[in-house]
């Protein structure tokens, strides 16, 4: 008897060691697959290249990221300056100033459309915010735009990563204890300035953690961008020219990348960078965070 | 169980009037305080005088009333939802509650130490100037000796005096629970409340401050929420007794420990209950 | 001057709260007031006739179809590895352990890598086995997708088991397998949520199934057969020039809307379920 229910230990045992080690090794077979799958490209035309140069030519060989690098920015910087300031606005009220039945009834609202695929709020931009940027906010300051641009992208994307932004902030400032705050009124601060000299200050690893995880999710999101952004290789001069992420790069050229040699390789390259930066930037939020910890001990 | 009427004025210590403002009332007054949570009546009908510059403490049995009591004074209770108060709270002869009281000054006039010592989340001298920044204090020649008065008042200067910049979370309880009184001090108030003050701290850091609070009570008044009977005997000058919301007896200290006049002050003093 | 400045950043915070509310509200207005008028019996029942991409007749059925077989599939292999793995770290090895810190620091990364790495990645493993687009591709990839969101969130309700019931357990002499058992019933609630939360991170996942799963007119019947789901059948036939295509698309957003819905009201009820049996 206790020799079977031994047997059945040891093999679960081995069998949960086994599913850890596999799960932890995805993350470099990932790294490592798409390294490899790079090497040709970054062998034949230098890693300087490729990220520096913006000739996008694949049936002639020629194949420059930059501008494709400087469309991910821009599309994320845009997103994350519209995100940012709504989301910690919006929390801080919810939070402090509003009635614990709106808290209620807003989290839920927040929490039931945060699960809203991509794709869906891509439909909803080409309807309705590609149509507006083109007949409505463009005529103001260029000559001609078809929606389709850094801006729509900009747009879309702050929406998608905004419910994520809200969610954490509202976790993290539910945590800021509430004797700290009276303590603050107790001194004769007015509820804003507990807000802003305490409540802001105790938070903010939380609201950097909430930034990155936004910004790493803006960065890599595909289908959504792709689908208001416009797909145009040129440079964009400004908000309201059309661009073209790495994400959208990716998914709009797999169908053809077998036809062309290097084309696979440029590709699983622009994929890798996406891992790359991700993985990096996590992990310096992370140490980011270490140091804020141990040197303010908020 | 009958309600207790208030102990009349007469039984009180004489007021000492406050001849700047020509206020004749105690230092805090209560009148006819009611405090109600959702539709539980948690304060029945308090009526009470604060003598000035001494120390009052307000004991009784957990749930009494003296903490929810105590945040009445400087209207802590304003931000809950489903807090209802009626009645009058005079400081300085403003009654608090008034529709049109501002509520920041009243409680500039009020320091108040919780039970759990919360530094604020930045460096120690900015925890003590804190308060006088908010109202308007600048200069750092200024706010430096506020600090240092402040934090020696308390006897954490010798201390801390060479990490003022290092953040407050460091220190110890004890440390940090001084640090709480020199920052509530740091404001200048008239008042000084304690919510258990001691209660989380070990011996020695609660002899500390109590010894403070005598040290400072001829020119604060303090009301102190204790736990202990042994700390009210040790330190208070005047007792309030509180039982089930209501305030059953208040006097000297000599008075209600040594010739309690009602029934129930008998029973909790010699340890029927806690 | 203190006063003013509290006025203008109030005003500003309720109308922000305002505008992201009205906007979320209108995007679920415009997916209803599109998708509502194609939405059928036939719509959800048919596949469509002539080609998806100009063919006038018939629905989605094959996206619905397909996207559930994705989803079913790609769950059962992610809880086969994501519950070992999570039991693992919590109630074998011990809470300390460099191991499991290292684990989760690389679930956590894992976590926050987009879908378009996992769909190439996936792409390159399918080349590499010869694999063709098809279910078969798709599940792998979006297994490989969703392991990381249900580790997650099962790790979540795991940390707080109290260390004194897994020792209640194990004192009574019951192995490290058999204490598991014990806790796994426990942690149902949980594992619902997770999976409730790893469907719908799933189903909507269009980058994902991209290079994976193909795109056809038709359900699949085995797993080397490409098949059609409901985000691509959304991509792929907004930009069709033919009307009725255009509406399936819709129809395709709203069914995909209303899915999701669903799974977050019942991740929510499970969860409330949970917080109200704790210890």
């Amino acid at each position: 008897m206790l020799k079977g229910r031994l047997l059945k230990d040891k093999i679960a045992r081995h069998y949960m060691l086994l599913a850890t080690i596999l799960s932890i090794f995805i993350l470099f077979l990932i790294g490592g697959g798409l390294l490899i799958k790079s090497l040709p490209i970054i062998r034949e035309k230098s890693l300087w290249t490729l990220l520096t140069t913006s000739n996008w030519r694949p049936f002639k060989g020629d194949f420059g990221f930059a501008s494709y690098i400087l469309s991910t920015l821009y599309v994320t910087g845009i997103a994350i300056i519209i995100a940012l300031p709504l989301s910690l606005l919006t929390s801080i009220y919810i939070i402090e100033y509003a009635s614990p039945r709106i808290l209620r009834a807003f989290t839920a609202v927040v929490d039931l459309l945060s699960g809203i695929p991509p794709v869906i709020y891509g439909v909803w931009g080409t309807l309705t915010i590609v149509p507006f940027i083109s007949e409505k906010l463009a005529p103001h300051f260029v000559e001609f735009s078809t929606g389709y641009s850094v801006l729509a992208g900009g747009i879309v994307l702050a929406i998608m990563i905004i419910p994520l932004i809200i969610s954490i902030l509202i976790e993290v400032f539910s945590a800021v204890p509430k004797e700290m705050r009276e303590a603050s009124l107790s001194l004769g601060a007015t509820k804003w300035q507990t807000v802003k000299k305490v409540v802001i200050r105790k938070s903010i690893p939380g609201i950097v953690a909430a930034t990155v995880l936004a910004i790493s999710r803006a960065f890599g999101e595909t289908i959504a961008v792709l689908m208001v952004c416009g797909n145009f290789t040129d440079l964009p001069k400004s908000i309201f020219d059309a661009c073209y992420p790495i994400p959208a790069l990716i998914a709009n050229n797999y169908g053809e990348m077998m036809s062309v040699p290097r084309y696979e390789s440029a590709l699983m390259f622009a994929a890798f960078l996406l891992f790359f930066i991700i993985v990096l930037f996590n992990v310096i939020s992370r140490l980011v965070l270490i140091q804020i910890d141990k040197r303010y001990q908020l | 169980m009958e309600l207790m009427t208030a102990p009349s004025i007469a039984e009180q210590p004489t007021p000492k009037a406050k001849s700047s403002s020509g206020c004749l009332r105690p230092h805090i007054e209560v009148e006819n305080l009611n405090l109600h949570i959702q539709n539980n009546h948690i304060l029945k009908n308090i009526n009470l005088a604060i003598p000035d510059k001494s120390i009052t403490c307000i004991i009784g049995p957990s749930g009494c009333g003296k903490t929810t009591l105590l945040r009445t004074f400087n209207r802590l209770h304003d931000g809950s939802v489903d807090v209802k108060i009626t009645g009058k709270l005079f400081v300085d002869c403003e009654d608090i509650y008034d529709k049109d009281a501002e509520v920041t000054h009243i409680r500039k006039k009020m320091g108040l130490l919780a039970q759990r010592p919360c530094s604020l989340p930045m460096s120690i001298i900015d925890n003590v100037v804190y308060g006088p920044r908010i109202h308007g204090v600048r200069g750092r020649r200024k706010l430096y000796a506020i600090a240092r008065h402040q934090l020696n008042a308390v006897g954490l200067w010798e201390e801390v005096k060479d990490r003022l910049k290092s953040p407050a979370s460091k220190l110890s309880i004890g440390q940090q629970q001084r640090l709480c009184l020199a920052r509530g001090l740091a404001v200048e108030p008239e008042i000084i409340l304690g919510d258990e003050a001691t209660s989380a701290l070990d011996p020695i850091s609660s002899k500390t401050i109590e010894e403070l609070f005598l040290s400072i009570k001829d020119k604060y008044t303090i009301v102190l929420v204790t736990h202990t009977l042994r700390q009210a005997k040790r330190i208070a000058d005047y007792v309030a007794f509180m039982y089930m919301g209501e305030l059953i007896e208040f006097g000297t200290a000599d008075q209600v420990f040594n010739h309690p006049k009602h029934k129930l002050t008998k029973e909790y003093i010699s340890g029927g209950f806690s | 001057m203190k006063k003013l400045e509290e006025k203008i950043f109030k005003f500003l915070m309720i109308g922000s709260t305002v505008l992201i509310l009205s906007v979320l509200l209108y995007i679920l207005y415009v997916i209803m007031k599109k998708g509502l008028p194609s939405l059928s019996w036939d719509m959800i029942s048919k596949i469509p006739s002539g080609g998806f991409y100009l063919g006038k007749e018939g629905g989605i059925l094959n996206a619905i179809m397909g996207s559930l077989y994705l989803i079913f599939f790609s769950v059962i292999i992610s809880l086969m590895v994501s519950v070992p793995v999570v039991m693992y770290l919590n109630f074998t090895l011990r809470r300390k352990s460099r191991l499991a810190a290292f684990a989760r620091l690389t679930f956590d990364v894992l976590f926050g890598i987009p879908s378009i790495v996992y769909g190439a990645f996936g792409f390159t493993l399918m080349i590499y086995f010869g694999v063709q687009a098809s279910l078969l591709g798709g599940i792998i990839a979006i297994s490989l997708l969703i392991i990381p969101v249900m580790i997650r969130s099962i790790d979540e309700v795991a940390i707080l088991i109290p260390n004194d019931l897994v020792e209640a357990t194990k004192s009574l002499g019951a192995t490290n397998y058999e204490t598991i058992k014990v806790i796994t019933r426990q942690l149902l609630p949980g594992i619902s949520t997770a999976v409730l939360l790893s469907i719908g991170r799933g189903i909507g996942d269009a980058a994902t199934v991209l290079f994976t799963a193909g795109y056809t007119d038709s359900i699949p019947t085995s797993l080397s057969q490409p098949t059609a789901s409901l985000p691509l059948a959304i991509f792929f036939q907004l930009s069709s020039p033919v009307e009725e295509v255009q509406n399936r698309a819709y129809a395709a957003a709203l069914v995909l809307t209303i899915i999701i819905l669903t799974l977050s009201f019942a991740a929510r009820y499970f969860s409330r379920r949970l917080s109200k049996n704790k210890i």
